[in-house]
């Protein structure tokens, strides 16, 4: 089996090198410290397996796997345990790798990915599965730019004239939408409107005082109507 | 205080001296390089960018073997995203006792 390896840490590539250097029907063919650098490699070259870094700076490992039309079989490699269940969204993500990497654990991530079939696209440049949107993005329009959001990650959308404000922990986002269209969007189990100008992720708020809620640096107003589903929907001692 | 050790490189060096100098040696080029664009970021208060500075300098934490130290870089990775620094000096000091043992080596 032949790979490449894409991560921007000449650390985390020499080790990587060296941990395949004792797997003898493994051959790396090339390392890459930026995702651009490999796309090129990848439109010339036949891989079957690329051994890929998450966080890189400009373009992360999920933007890369998103611009392949037909992406070879991918190992995720990443200091960051808790992004597994996006990473499993991908068909061609046969295993995921927490760093530091040890030999054994490359060696079953290989082993997997021999065993991995892999769906190829014809047409398109979807590699997740079923569809772009898989239930927990939401992909706004911003100067005719489609910008996904992981929904889990809003903590308020608030509605300001013809425009809503859709914050989130990274970042804030002001769409020229309705709190009624993103409303039915959003899924019931983490949003509540609490106001009609409002909607919170009830798992961000960390008090609630009389008629308002604080949910991150904002307060929030809680209109009477929308009062006693909130206070339905927390976990009261 | 845990101390910074070598069992991961020489567990995974499988013997080969030749490539723990090398690992060494692009630790040593490359920890400063990363130490210094994060406390230039946590310095200009980019809390996003030191973030992400400090993800990446989990990985060397790790290779160290300051597992406890590991724990504290995430928390602080987790505080820095929501801008806050709880987590600063004590990830600042595990940056102190790696430069002391990278310097011994």
């Amino acid at each position: 089996m032949n790979c490449i390896i894409i991560d921007d840490e000449t650390t985390a590539r020499a080790i990587i090198i060296q941990l395949c250097s004792n797997i003898p029907r493994v051959t790396v063919l090339e390392e890459f410290s930026n995702a651009i650098q490999a796309i090129k490699y990848l439109n010339q070259n036949d891989v079957d397996l690329i051994l890929l870094d998450i966080h890189m700076p400009d373009f992360t490992g999920f933007d890369f796997i998103q611009t392949l039309k037909n992406p070879p079989k991918v190992v995720l490699m990443t200091s960051d345990a808790n992004l597994a269940l996006e990473a499993f969204e991908y068909d061609c993500i046969v295993d995921y790798l927490v760093k530091p990497i040890t030999l054994p654990r490359l060696e079953k991530a290989f082993h997997k990915a021999d065993l991995t079939r892999i769906k190829r696209v014809e047409n398109g440049v979807s590699v997740k599965k079923n569809t772009l949107s898989t239930g927990n993005d939401l992909y706004i329009n911003i100067d005719r730019r489609l910008i996904k959001i992981d929904i889990p990650s809003i903590y308020l959308v608030e509605a300001k004239g013809d425009y809503i404000h859709v914050k989130t922990e990274d970042q804030n986002y002001t769409v020229h939408s309705t709190l009624k269209k993103i409303e039915g969007k959003l899924p019931d189990s983490l949003f509540l409107k609490v106001h009609r100008s409002y909607i919170i992720n009830v798992n961000k708020i960390i008090d609630i005082e009389d008629n308002s809620v604080l949910i991150k640096k904002d307060v929030i107003p809680v209109s009477r109507s929308n009062r006693p589903e909130l206070m339905k929907r927390l976990n009261l001692l | 205080m845990e101390q910074p050790n070598l069992s991961y490189i020489e567990s995974m060096s499988g013997g080969n001296e030749a490539f723990e100098k090398k690992i060494i040696g692009i630790i040593k080029v490359e920890f400063p390089e990363e130490k210094h664009v994060y406390f230039e970021n946590i310095g200009a208060n980019n809390f996003k960018a030191a973030a992400e500075n400090v993800h990446k300098l989990k990985h060397k934490i790790s290779i160290l073997g300051l597992e406890r130290s590991y724990a504290l870089a995430d928390d602080f990775e987790t505080n820095l995203k929501n801008e806050s620094t709880t987590g600063k000096d004590e990830f600042d000091a595990i940056l102190h006792l790696m430069t002391d043992f990278l310097e011994t080596i």
